[in-house]
Protein backbone atom coordinates (compact mmCIF):
# COMPACT_ATOMS: atom_id res chain seq x y z
CA UNK A 1 0.00 0.00 0.00
CA UNK A 2 1.16 3.29 -1.05
CA UNK A 3 0.66 6.51 1.67
CA UNK A 4 0.32 10.45 1.13
CA UNK A 5 1.69 12.21 4.12
CA UNK A 6 0.04 15.81 5.18
CA UNK A 7 1.96 17.97 7.42
CA UNK A 8 0.99 21.51 9.34
CA UNK A 9 2.72 23.52 10.84
CA UNK A 10 2.66 26.19 13.34
CA UNK A 11 5.07 28.89 13.58
CA UNK A 12 5.53 31.79 16.64
CA UNK A 13 7.44 34.32 15.71
CA UNK A 14 7.82 36.70 17.77
CA UNK A 15 7.55 40.89 16.67
CA UNK A 16 10.52 43.25 17.49
CA UNK A 17 8.78 45.55 19.62
CA UNK A 18 9.92 48.13 22.46
CA UNK A 19 7.10 47.19 24.41
CA UNK A 20 4.62 43.82 25.21
CA UNK A 21 1.10 43.21 22.84
CA UNK A 22 -0.91 44.34 26.18
CA UNK A 23 1.28 45.96 28.40
CA UNK A 24 4.11 48.70 27.61
CA UNK A 25 6.20 46.87 30.06
CA UNK A 26 9.66 46.68 28.07
CA UNK A 27 10.56 43.84 25.87
CA UNK A 28 14.16 42.80 25.71
CA UNK A 29 16.01 39.30 25.53
CA UNK A 30 18.14 38.25 28.03
CA UNK A 31 17.27 40.44 30.85
CA UNK A 32 17.71 39.25 34.62
CA UNK A 33 14.34 37.49 35.48
CA UNK A 34 11.13 39.64 36.75
CA UNK A 35 12.47 42.60 36.09
CA UNK A 36 10.44 43.10 32.58
CA UNK A 37 7.67 43.01 33.65
CA UNK A 38 4.73 44.86 35.26
CA UNK A 39 1.21 44.50 36.88
CA UNK A 40 -0.62 43.65 33.61
CA UNK A 41 1.93 40.99 32.76
CA UNK A 42 1.22 39.52 35.90
CA UNK A 43 -2.95 39.48 35.86
CA UNK A 44 -3.42 41.81 38.79
CA UNK A 45 -6.52 41.78 40.10
CA UNK A 46 -8.31 45.56 37.96
CA UNK A 47 -5.44 45.99 35.54
CA UNK A 48 -6.47 46.84 32.05
CA UNK A 49 -4.84 45.72 28.99
CA UNK A 50 -4.35 47.79 25.86
CA UNK A 51 -3.01 46.76 22.31
CA UNK A 52 -0.02 47.65 20.97
CA UNK A 53 -0.22 49.62 17.78
CA UNK A 54 3.17 48.74 16.97
CA UNK A 55 3.08 45.23 17.38
CA UNK A 56 -0.43 45.29 15.24
CA UNK A 57 1.44 47.35 12.10
CA UNK A 58 4.18 44.54 12.00
CA UNK A 59 1.74 41.71 12.06
CA UNK A 60 0.12 43.48 9.37
CA UNK A 61 3.29 43.77 7.62
CA UNK A 62 3.98 40.56 8.06
CA UNK A 63 0.83 39.70 6.49
CA UNK A 64 1.22 41.28 3.50
CA UNK A 65 5.05 39.76 2.74
CA UNK A 66 3.08 36.64 3.08
CA UNK A 67 0.17 37.89 0.68
CA UNK A 68 -2.92 37.28 2.87
CA UNK A 69 -6.16 39.14 2.89
CA UNK A 70 -6.10 41.17 6.05
CA UNK A 71 -9.47 41.36 8.24
CA UNK A 72 -10.52 44.83 8.17
CA UNK A 73 -12.30 43.92 11.68
CA UNK A 74 -10.83 42.08 14.68
CA UNK A 75 -11.38 41.13 18.32
CA UNK A 76 -9.08 39.81 20.79
CA UNK A 77 -10.33 36.43 22.24
CA UNK A 78 -9.40 35.24 25.55
CA UNK A 79 -8.07 31.41 25.59
CA UNK A 80 -8.42 29.87 29.21
CA UNK A 81 -5.84 27.69 30.74
CA UNK A 82 -3.93 27.38 33.92
CA UNK A 83 -0.07 27.24 33.60
CA UNK A 84 2.16 29.26 35.56
CA UNK A 85 4.33 30.92 32.86
CA UNK A 86 0.48 32.98 32.53
CA UNK A 87 -0.48 34.34 35.93
CA UNK A 88 -3.66 35.85 34.43
CA UNK A 89 -4.76 31.94 33.27
CA UNK A 90 -5.66 33.02 29.90
CA UNK A 91 -3.88 34.54 26.55
CA UNK A 92 -5.32 36.73 24.93
CA UNK A 93 -5.19 36.00 21.02
CA UNK A 94 -7.43 35.83 17.80
CA UNK A 95 -9.28 33.59 17.39
CA UNK A 96 -12.65 33.76 15.54
CA UNK A 97 -11.38 36.95 13.38
CA UNK A 98 -7.25 36.51 12.82
CA UNK A 99 -5.25 39.62 11.75
CA UNK A 100 -5.60 37.84 8.38
CA UNK A 101 -6.17 34.94 6.22
CA UNK A 102 -5.20 33.13 3.00
CA UNK A 103 -1.58 33.98 2.41
CA UNK A 104 1.23 31.75 0.81
CA UNK A 105 4.81 30.50 0.79
CA UNK A 106 6.53 29.97 -2.97
CA UNK A 107 8.92 26.91 -2.18
CA UNK A 108 10.70 24.83 -4.69
CA UNK A 109 11.94 21.23 -4.12
CA UNK A 110 13.74 19.41 -6.92
CA UNK A 111 13.76 22.45 -9.61
CA UNK A 112 10.14 22.16 -8.87
CA UNK A 113 8.08 25.09 -7.64
CA UNK A 114 4.93 24.83 -5.25
CA UNK A 115 2.75 26.78 -3.33
CA UNK A 116 2.25 26.15 0.40
CA UNK A 117 -1.08 28.07 1.75
CA UNK A 118 -1.53 29.87 5.04
CA UNK A 119 -4.35 29.43 6.72
CA UNK A 120 -4.42 32.66 8.88
CA UNK A 121 -2.08 33.99 11.52
CA UNK A 122 -3.07 35.74 13.94
CA UNK A 123 -2.01 37.95 17.18
CA UNK A 124 -1.12 37.08 20.67
CA UNK A 125 0.61 36.86 23.27
CA UNK A 126 4.34 35.13 24.69
CA UNK A 127 4.24 33.17 27.92
CA UNK A 128 6.78 33.70 30.59
CA UNK A 129 9.29 31.27 31.10
CA UNK A 130 9.48 27.91 33.27
CA UNK A 131 12.65 25.88 34.47
CA UNK A 132 12.37 22.88 35.85
CA UNK A 133 15.25 22.13 38.82
CA UNK A 134 15.82 19.14 40.29
CA UNK A 135 15.23 20.01 43.95
CA UNK A 136 11.16 19.54 43.46
CA UNK A 137 10.63 22.97 41.97
CA UNK A 138 10.07 24.76 38.66
CA UNK A 139 10.71 28.55 38.47
CA UNK A 140 8.75 31.13 36.63
CA UNK A 141 10.38 34.21 34.51
CA UNK A 142 7.89 36.22 33.41
CA UNK A 143 10.31 38.35 31.35
CA UNK A 144 8.66 37.21 28.10
CA UNK A 145 4.89 37.30 29.44
CA UNK A 146 3.07 38.97 26.92
CA UNK A 147 5.98 39.92 23.87
CA UNK A 148 4.11 40.26 20.91
CA UNK A 149 4.21 37.09 18.55
CA UNK A 150 2.13 36.33 15.45
CA UNK A 151 1.10 32.74 14.76
CA UNK A 152 1.38 31.60 11.18
CA UNK A 153 -0.77 27.99 10.34
CA UNK A 154 -0.21 26.43 7.36
CA UNK A 155 -2.77 24.95 4.79
CA UNK A 156 -2.24 21.31 4.92
CA UNK A 157 -0.36 21.57 1.26
CA UNK A 158 2.52 20.37 2.82
CA UNK A 159 3.54 16.83 1.82
CA UNK A 160 6.79 16.15 2.72
CA UNK A 161 10.01 16.67 5.37
CA UNK A 162 11.81 18.40 2.86
CA UNK A 163 8.68 20.38 1.66
CA UNK A 164 8.42 21.49 5.53
CA UNK A 165 11.97 22.25 5.56
CA UNK A 166 11.74 24.93 2.46
CA UNK A 167 8.35 26.44 3.30
CA UNK A 168 9.84 27.44 7.12
CA UNK A 169 13.14 28.37 5.31
CA UNK A 170 11.58 30.49 2.90
CA UNK A 171 8.76 31.95 5.73
CA UNK A 172 11.79 32.95 7.65
CA UNK A 173 13.62 34.61 5.08
CA UNK A 174 10.47 36.79 4.17
CA UNK A 175 9.79 37.52 7.46
CA UNK A 176 13.73 38.69 8.38
CA UNK A 177 13.62 41.06 5.46
CA UNK A 178 10.35 43.13 6.75
CA UNK A 179 12.73 43.68 9.66
CA UNK A 180 9.25 42.50 11.97
CA UNK A 181 11.08 40.13 14.06
CA UNK A 182 14.55 38.76 14.00
CA UNK A 183 13.40 35.26 13.50
CA UNK A 184 16.39 32.92 15.66
CA UNK A 185 15.26 29.83 16.34
CA UNK A 186 18.12 29.82 18.82
CA UNK A 187 17.05 33.06 20.18
CA UNK A 188 13.04 31.78 20.57
CA UNK A 189 12.07 35.06 17.90
CA UNK A 190 11.00 31.75 16.04
CA UNK A 191 9.33 28.28 17.21
CA UNK A 192 7.79 25.77 15.08
CA UNK A 193 5.02 23.15 16.16
CA UNK A 194 4.65 20.34 13.32
CA UNK A 195 1.92 17.85 12.69
CA UNK A 196 1.99 15.14 10.60
CA UNK A 197 -0.49 12.27 8.99
CA UNK A 198 -0.35 9.76 6.95
CA UNK A 199 -3.09 8.08 4.59
CA UNK A 200 -3.57 5.51 1.78
CA UNK A 201 -3.23 7.30 -1.81
CA UNK A 202 -6.78 8.44 -2.71
CA UNK A 203 -8.10 8.14 0.87
CA UNK A 204 -11.02 10.81 1.63
CA UNK A 205 -9.84 11.47 5.13
CA UNK A 206 -7.07 12.39 6.45
CA UNK A 207 -4.88 10.02 9.44
CA UNK A 208 -4.59 10.70 12.67
CA UNK A 209 -2.29 13.29 13.04
CA UNK A 210 0.33 13.34 15.73
CA UNK A 211 2.12 16.18 17.01
CA UNK A 212 5.99 16.61 17.48
CA UNK A 213 7.04 19.90 19.72
CA UNK A 214 10.30 20.49 21.05
CA UNK A 215 12.15 21.36 17.56
CA UNK A 216 14.72 23.79 17.97
CA UNK A 217 15.98 23.95 14.46
CA UNK A 218 14.71 23.54 11.09
CA UNK A 219 17.36 20.31 10.94
CA UNK A 220 14.93 18.86 13.63
CA UNK A 221 12.03 19.84 11.90
CA UNK A 222 12.85 17.66 8.73
CA UNK A 223 14.25 14.66 10.33
CA UNK A 224 11.48 14.39 13.26
CA UNK A 225 8.96 14.49 10.77
CA UNK A 226 10.58 12.54 8.39
CA UNK A 227 11.19 10.17 10.95
CA UNK A 228 7.33 10.12 12.01
CA UNK A 229 6.25 9.76 8.41
CA UNK A 230 8.08 6.37 8.22
CA UNK A 231 6.47 5.55 12.12
CA UNK A 232 3.62 5.85 10.88
CA UNK A 233 3.34 3.87 7.89
CA UNK A 234 4.99 1.15 9.51
CA UNK A 235 2.18 1.22 12.27
CA UNK A 236 -0.64 1.26 9.42
CA UNK A 237 1.35 -1.41 7.42
CA UNK A 238 1.47 -4.51 10.37
CA UNK A 239 -2.75 -3.09 10.83
CA UNK A 240 -1.79 -0.78 13.74
CA UNK A 241 -3.82 2.31 14.74
CA UNK A 242 -2.15 5.84 15.00
CA UNK A 243 -3.11 7.84 18.16
CA UNK A 244 -3.34 10.97 18.71
CA UNK A 245 -0.57 12.41 20.43
CA UNK A 246 2.21 14.51 21.56
CA UNK A 247 5.83 13.65 20.98
CA UNK A 248 9.26 15.31 21.28
CA UNK A 249 12.18 15.30 19.19
CA UNK A 250 15.20 13.25 20.97
CA UNK A 251 18.19 14.51 18.75
CA UNK A 252 20.54 12.57 20.17
CA UNK A 253 18.70 9.37 19.79
CA UNK A 254 17.17 10.63 16.20
CA UNK A 255 13.67 9.35 17.15
CA UNK A 256 10.66 11.01 18.79
CA UNK A 257 9.46 10.37 22.01
CA UNK A 258 5.80 10.06 23.41
CA UNK A 259 5.43 13.09 25.93
CA UNK A 260 1.33 12.39 26.36
CA UNK A 261 -1.55 10.98 24.53
CA UNK A 262 -4.49 13.50 23.64
CA UNK A 263 -7.90 12.60 25.29
CA UNK A 264 -10.27 14.75 23.93
CA UNK A 265 -10.14 17.81 22.18
CA UNK A 266 -8.68 20.32 24.15
CA UNK A 267 -11.19 22.79 26.14
CA UNK A 268 -9.73 26.38 25.91
CA UNK A 269 -13.24 27.84 26.37
CA UNK A 270 -12.73 31.47 24.11
CA UNK A 271 -14.64 34.36 24.26
CA UNK A 272 -14.63 37.69 23.17
CA UNK A 273 -11.70 39.59 25.20
CA UNK A 274 -13.94 42.00 27.48
CA UNK A 275 -10.85 44.47 28.54
CA UNK A 276 -10.19 45.51 24.71
CA UNK A 277 -12.20 46.98 22.17
CA UNK A 278 -12.25 45.41 18.87
CA UNK A 279 -9.28 46.86 15.77
CA UNK A 280 -10.80 48.26 12.52
CA UNK A 281 -8.28 48.12 10.11
CA UNK A 282 -8.55 51.08 7.43
CA UNK A 283 -7.41 51.00 3.58
CA UNK A 284 -4.92 53.96 4.98
CA UNK A 285 -3.29 51.87 7.42
CA UNK A 286 -3.03 49.23 5.00
CA UNK A 287 -1.23 51.30 2.53
CA UNK A 288 1.30 52.92 5.40
CA UNK A 289 2.48 49.95 6.71
CA UNK A 290 2.63 48.42 2.59
CA UNK A 291 4.57 51.78 1.97
CA UNK A 292 7.06 50.88 4.77
CA UNK A 293 7.47 47.06 3.78
CA UNK A 294 11.11 46.66 2.71
CA UNK A 295 12.24 44.75 -0.47
CA UNK A 296 12.04 40.71 -0.53
CA UNK A 297 14.29 38.80 -0.77
CA UNK A 298 13.36 37.18 -4.69
CA UNK A 299 12.89 41.43 -5.45
CA UNK A 300 16.54 41.65 -4.28
CA UNK A 301 17.37 38.35 -5.94
CA UNK A 302 16.45 39.44 -8.97
CA UNK A 303 18.14 42.79 -8.73
CA UNK A 304 21.50 41.38 -8.10
CA UNK A 305 20.55 38.84 -11.28
CA UNK A 306 19.09 41.52 -13.48
CA UNK A 307 21.07 44.60 -12.58
CA UNK A 308 24.59 43.26 -11.48
CA UNK A 309 25.51 40.24 -13.13
CA UNK A 310 25.47 38.11 -10.50
CA UNK A 311 24.76 34.64 -10.51
CA UNK A 312 20.99 32.98 -9.99
CA UNK A 313 22.84 30.22 -7.14
CA UNK A 314 25.28 33.19 -5.52
CA UNK A 315 22.08 35.87 -5.51
CA UNK A 316 20.49 33.14 -3.83
CA UNK A 317 23.36 32.48 -1.14
CA UNK A 318 23.82 35.96 -0.68
CA UNK A 319 19.96 36.44 0.36
CA UNK A 320 19.72 33.92 2.59
CA UNK A 321 20.03 36.49 5.21
CA UNK A 322 18.85 40.23 5.47
CA UNK A 323 22.50 40.59 7.41
CA UNK A 324 24.99 39.23 4.38
CA UNK A 325 22.48 41.26 1.79
CA UNK A 326 22.17 44.15 3.86
CA UNK A 327 26.20 43.82 3.99
CA UNK A 328 26.44 43.09 0.30
CA UNK A 329 24.14 46.05 -0.65
CA UNK A 330 26.41 47.63 1.84
CA UNK A 331 29.98 47.42 -0.27
CA UNK A 332 28.62 47.64 -3.93
CA UNK A 333 27.41 50.90 -2.35
CA UNK A 334 30.88 52.06 -1.19
CA UNK A 335 31.72 52.00 -4.77
CA UNK A 336 32.91 48.20 -5.39
CA UNK A 337 31.99 45.94 -8.40
CA UNK A 338 29.29 43.50 -7.59
CA UNK A 339 30.73 40.67 -8.82
CA UNK A 340 33.99 40.77 -7.13
CA UNK A 341 32.07 41.98 -4.03
CA UNK A 342 29.91 38.92 -4.12
CA UNK A 343 33.17 36.62 -4.59
CA UNK A 344 34.64 37.59 -2.07
CA UNK A 345 31.92 37.57 0.68
CA UNK A 346 30.60 34.20 -0.46
CA UNK A 347 34.33 32.71 -0.73
CA UNK A 348 36.72 33.65 1.68
CA UNK A 349 34.30 35.59 4.33
CA UNK A 350 31.43 32.77 4.45
CA UNK A 351 33.75 30.16 4.82
CA UNK A 352 35.36 32.20 7.77
CA UNK A 353 32.26 32.18 9.20
CA UNK A 354 31.24 28.70 8.80
CA UNK A 355 34.42 27.61 9.94
CA UNK A 356 34.33 29.68 13.45
CA UNK A 357 30.61 29.22 13.91
CA UNK A 358 30.24 33.11 13.50
CA UNK A 359 27.88 35.88 12.00
CA UNK A 360 28.79 38.57 10.16
CA UNK A 361 28.14 41.07 13.03
CA UNK A 362 30.63 39.13 15.33
CA UNK A 363 33.72 40.12 12.63
CA UNK A 364 35.80 43.27 12.23
CA UNK A 365 34.84 43.19 8.45
CA UNK A 366 33.17 46.16 7.36
CA UNK A 367 31.79 47.21 3.86
CA UNK A 368 33.96 49.71 3.90
CA UNK A 369 37.25 47.84 4.42
CA UNK A 370 35.89 45.14 1.78
CA UNK A 371 34.77 48.14 -0.84
CA UNK A 372 38.45 49.59 -0.30
CA UNK A 373 40.52 46.61 -0.89
CA UNK A 374 38.61 45.90 -4.02
CA UNK A 375 39.24 48.96 -5.16
CA UNK A 376 43.35 48.23 -4.27
CA UNK A 377 43.15 45.22 -6.82
CA UNK A 378 41.33 47.09 -9.32
CA UNK A 379 43.27 50.46 -9.40
CA UNK A 380 46.54 47.72 -9.85
CA UNK A 381 47.78 48.66 -5.69
CA UNK A 382 47.72 45.12 -4.86
CA UNK A 383 47.44 41.46 -6.90
CA UNK A 384 44.64 39.27 -6.04
CA UNK A 385 47.56 37.15 -4.84
CA UNK A 386 48.08 39.68 -2.25
CA UNK A 387 44.35 40.09 -1.65
CA UNK A 388 44.13 37.10 0.19
CA UNK A 389 46.32 38.00 2.37
CA UNK A 390 44.49 41.80 3.07
CA UNK A 391 40.76 39.78 3.17
CA UNK A 392 42.42 37.74 6.11
CA UNK A 393 43.37 40.51 8.09
CA UNK A 394 40.42 42.73 7.15
CA UNK A 395 38.00 39.62 8.51
CA UNK A 396 39.97 39.28 11.31
CA UNK A 397 41.01 42.96 12.56
CA UNK A 398 39.68 46.76 12.12
CA UNK A 399 42.24 48.15 10.08
CA UNK A 400 42.17 49.91 6.94
CA UNK A 401 43.54 47.79 3.65
CA UNK A 402 45.28 50.40 1.94
CA UNK A 403 47.31 51.08 5.23
CA UNK A 404 47.97 48.01 6.05
CA UNK A 405 49.39 46.51 2.76
CA UNK A 406 51.63 49.92 2.28
CA UNK A 407 53.02 49.25 6.36
CA UNK A 408 53.60 45.84 5.07
CA UNK A 409 55.08 46.74 1.89
CA UNK A 410 52.63 44.69 -0.14
CA UNK A 411 51.92 47.42 -2.43
CA UNK A 412 52.67 46.00 -6.26
CA UNK A 413 55.29 46.88 -8.44
CA UNK A 414 53.75 48.42 -11.27
CA UNK A 415 56.18 51.01 -12.52
CA UNK A 416 57.97 50.30 -15.80
CA UNK A 417 60.80 52.16 -14.53
CA UNK A 418 61.47 49.88 -12.05
CA UNK A 419 60.53 46.42 -13.48
CA UNK A 420 62.41 47.12 -16.97
CA UNK A 421 65.71 46.81 -15.80
CA UNK A 422 64.78 43.84 -13.74
CA UNK A 423 63.01 41.97 -16.69
CA UNK A 424 65.88 42.71 -19.41
CA UNK A 425 68.65 41.92 -16.75
CA UNK A 426 66.63 38.55 -16.47
CA UNK A 427 66.19 38.04 -20.56
CA UNK A 428 70.46 38.51 -20.60
CA UNK A 429 70.90 35.65 -18.29
CA UNK A 430 68.10 33.69 -20.10
CA UNK A 431 69.18 33.17 -23.72
CA UNK A 432 67.42 29.65 -23.80
CA UNK A 433 64.35 30.62 -22.76
CA UNK A 434 64.02 33.28 -25.64
CA UNK A 435 64.96 30.76 -28.08
CA UNK A 436 62.08 28.48 -27.10
CA UNK A 437 59.80 31.46 -27.07
CA UNK A 438 60.20 31.78 -30.24
CA UNK A 439 60.14 28.13 -30.87
CA UNK A 440 56.79 28.79 -29.85
CA UNK A 441 57.04 26.95 -26.42
CA UNK A 442 54.36 28.94 -24.24
CA UNK A 443 56.03 27.62 -20.81
CA UNK A 444 59.09 29.75 -21.81
CA UNK A 445 56.85 32.79 -21.03
CA UNK A 446 55.85 31.50 -17.46
CA UNK A 447 59.39 30.29 -16.75
CA UNK A 448 60.33 34.15 -17.61
CA UNK A 449 57.16 35.86 -15.26
CA UNK A 450 58.12 33.58 -12.56
CA UNK A 451 61.77 34.47 -12.62
CA UNK A 452 60.62 38.20 -12.36
CA UNK A 453 58.44 37.11 -9.31
CA UNK A 454 61.04 35.71 -7.88
CA UNK A 455 63.72 38.79 -8.33
CA UNK A 456 60.63 40.91 -7.14
CA UNK A 457 59.28 38.71 -4.00
CA UNK A 458 55.77 38.63 -5.67
CA UNK A 459 55.67 42.05 -5.64
CA UNK A 460 55.69 42.96 -9.37
CA UNK A 461 52.24 43.97 -11.01
CA UNK A 462 51.86 40.30 -13.23
CA UNK A 463 49.99 42.44 -15.86
CA UNK A 464 52.36 44.85 -16.33
CA UNK A 465 55.51 42.41 -16.37
CA UNK A 466 53.88 40.55 -19.19
CA UNK A 467 53.43 43.90 -21.29
CA UNK A 468 57.24 44.33 -20.52
CA UNK A 469 58.22 40.54 -21.32
CA UNK A 470 56.70 40.67 -24.41
CA UNK A 471 57.91 44.09 -25.68
CA UNK A 472 61.56 43.02 -24.98
CA UNK A 473 61.31 39.37 -26.29
CA UNK A 474 59.66 40.97 -29.56
CA UNK A 475 63.01 42.74 -29.83
CA UNK A 476 65.46 40.05 -29.54
CA UNK B 1 -30.04 20.11 32.14
CA UNK B 2 -26.56 20.24 32.85
CA UNK B 3 -24.74 17.19 33.58
CA UNK B 4 -22.62 16.38 36.53
CA UNK B 5 -19.92 15.11 34.23
CA UNK B 6 -20.35 18.44 32.60
CA UNK B 7 -20.11 20.53 36.00
CA UNK B 8 -16.94 17.88 36.90
CA UNK B 9 -15.44 18.71 33.61
CA UNK B 10 -15.48 22.53 34.18
CA UNK B 11 -14.02 22.08 37.65
CA UNK B 12 -11.52 19.61 36.23
CA UNK B 13 -10.48 22.74 33.60
CA UNK B 14 -10.87 25.54 36.32
CA UNK B 15 -8.37 22.82 38.77
CA UNK B 16 -11.17 22.90 41.30
CA UNK B 17 -11.70 19.73 43.69
CA UNK B 18 -14.70 18.98 46.01
CA UNK B 19 -16.60 15.79 47.28
CA UNK B 20 -19.47 14.41 45.25
CA UNK B 21 -22.34 15.70 47.84
CA UNK B 22 -20.51 18.59 46.36
CA UNK B 23 -21.05 18.12 43.15
CA UNK B 24 -24.37 16.95 43.39
CA UNK B 25 -25.31 20.49 45.00
CA UNK B 26 -22.97 22.52 42.53
CA UNK B 27 -24.93 20.80 39.41
CA UNK B 28 -28.47 21.37 41.20
CA UNK B 29 -27.32 25.37 41.43
CA UNK B 30 -25.69 25.87 37.94
CA UNK B 31 -28.85 24.14 36.15
CA UNK B 32 -30.81 26.66 37.62
CA UNK B 33 -28.30 29.46 36.80
CA UNK B 34 -28.58 28.21 33.44
CA UNK B 35 -32.35 28.04 32.80
CA UNK B 36 -32.01 31.64 34.50
CA UNK B 37 -29.54 32.62 31.55
CA UNK B 38 -31.26 30.98 28.85
CA UNK B 39 -34.52 33.56 29.65
CA UNK B 40 -32.89 35.46 26.85
CA UNK B 41 -33.03 32.68 24.14
CA UNK B 42 -36.38 34.64 24.23
CA UNK B 43 -35.40 37.75 22.91
CA UNK B 44 -36.11 37.94 19.52
CA UNK B 45 -32.85 38.89 18.12
CA UNK B 46 -33.52 38.44 14.51
CA UNK B 47 -31.75 41.65 12.76
CA UNK B 48 -29.67 42.15 15.35
CA UNK B 49 -25.51 42.13 14.42
CA UNK B 50 -23.62 39.51 16.53
CA UNK B 51 -21.80 41.66 18.85
CA UNK B 52 -18.74 41.00 21.22
CA UNK B 53 -18.42 43.93 23.26
CA UNK B 54 -20.70 46.29 25.29
CA UNK B 55 -19.23 49.74 24.79
CA UNK B 56 -19.08 51.13 21.64
CA UNK B 57 -15.09 51.59 21.35
CA UNK B 58 -12.78 50.69 18.43
CA UNK B 59 -9.23 50.64 18.33
CA UNK B 60 -8.22 51.77 21.53
CA UNK B 61 -4.46 51.43 20.69
CA UNK B 62 -1.31 52.43 22.26
CA UNK B 63 1.87 53.43 20.37
CA UNK B 64 4.49 51.02 21.22
CA UNK B 65 6.23 53.29 23.57
CA UNK B 66 8.01 51.05 26.77
CA UNK B 67 7.20 52.50 29.83
CA UNK B 68 8.92 51.72 33.08
CA UNK B 69 8.28 47.99 34.62
CA UNK B 70 6.91 47.45 37.87
CA UNK B 71 10.02 46.72 40.47
CA UNK B 72 10.57 42.96 41.07
CA UNK B 73 10.86 44.09 44.47
CA UNK B 74 7.29 45.18 45.31
CA UNK B 75 6.23 42.70 42.21
CA UNK B 76 7.55 39.95 44.65
CA UNK B 77 5.98 40.35 47.84
CA UNK B 78 3.61 38.72 46.58
CA UNK B 79 5.67 35.88 45.74
CA UNK B 80 5.57 32.85 48.47
CA UNK B 81 8.45 32.13 47.63
CA UNK B 82 11.29 33.34 45.26
CA UNK B 83 14.75 32.10 44.51
CA UNK B 84 17.18 34.26 41.84
CA UNK B 85 14.63 36.48 41.23
CA UNK B 86 12.19 33.82 39.65
CA UNK B 87 9.30 32.74 41.11
CA UNK B 88 8.96 29.20 42.70
CA UNK B 89 5.93 26.80 42.22
CA UNK B 90 4.97 23.58 42.46
CA UNK B 91 6.92 21.03 39.94
CA UNK B 92 5.69 21.14 36.20
CA UNK B 93 5.56 17.63 34.78
CA UNK B 94 3.73 18.24 31.67
CA UNK B 95 2.89 21.32 29.82
CA UNK B 96 -0.32 21.82 28.75
CA UNK B 97 -0.81 23.06 24.75
CA UNK B 98 0.43 26.64 24.61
Amino acid sequence: MNFETTIGLEVHIELKTNSKMYSPAPVTYGAEPNTETNVIDWGYPGVLPSANKGAYSLGLMVALALHADIAPYTHFDRKNYFYPDNPKAYQITQSETPLAKNGYVEIEVDGKKKRIGIEELHIEEDAGKNTHADDGYSYVDLNRAGTPLVEIVSKPDITSPEEAYQYLEQLRQIVQFTGASDVKMEEGSMRVDSNLSVSPIGASQYGTKTEVKNLNSFNHVRSALAYEQKRQVAMLLSGQKIRQETRRWDEPAKETILMRVKEGADDYRYFPEPDLPPVRVSQEWIDDVAAKLPENPAQRRARYVNDWGIPEYDAGVLTNTKEMSDFFEAVVADGADAKQASNYLMGDVSAFLNAQHKELKDIALTPDHLAKMIKLINDGTISTKIAKKVITQIIKNDVDPEEWVRSKGLVQESDPAVLTPIITAILDDNQQSIDDFHAGKDRALGFLVGQVMKQTHGQANPNVVNQILNAELSKR
Amino acid sequence: MISKEQVAHVAELARLQFSDEKLQEFTGQLDEIMNMVDQLSEVDTDGVPVTTQSVLLENVLRDDVAEKPTSRTTLMKNVPTAKAGLIQVPTIIDKEDD
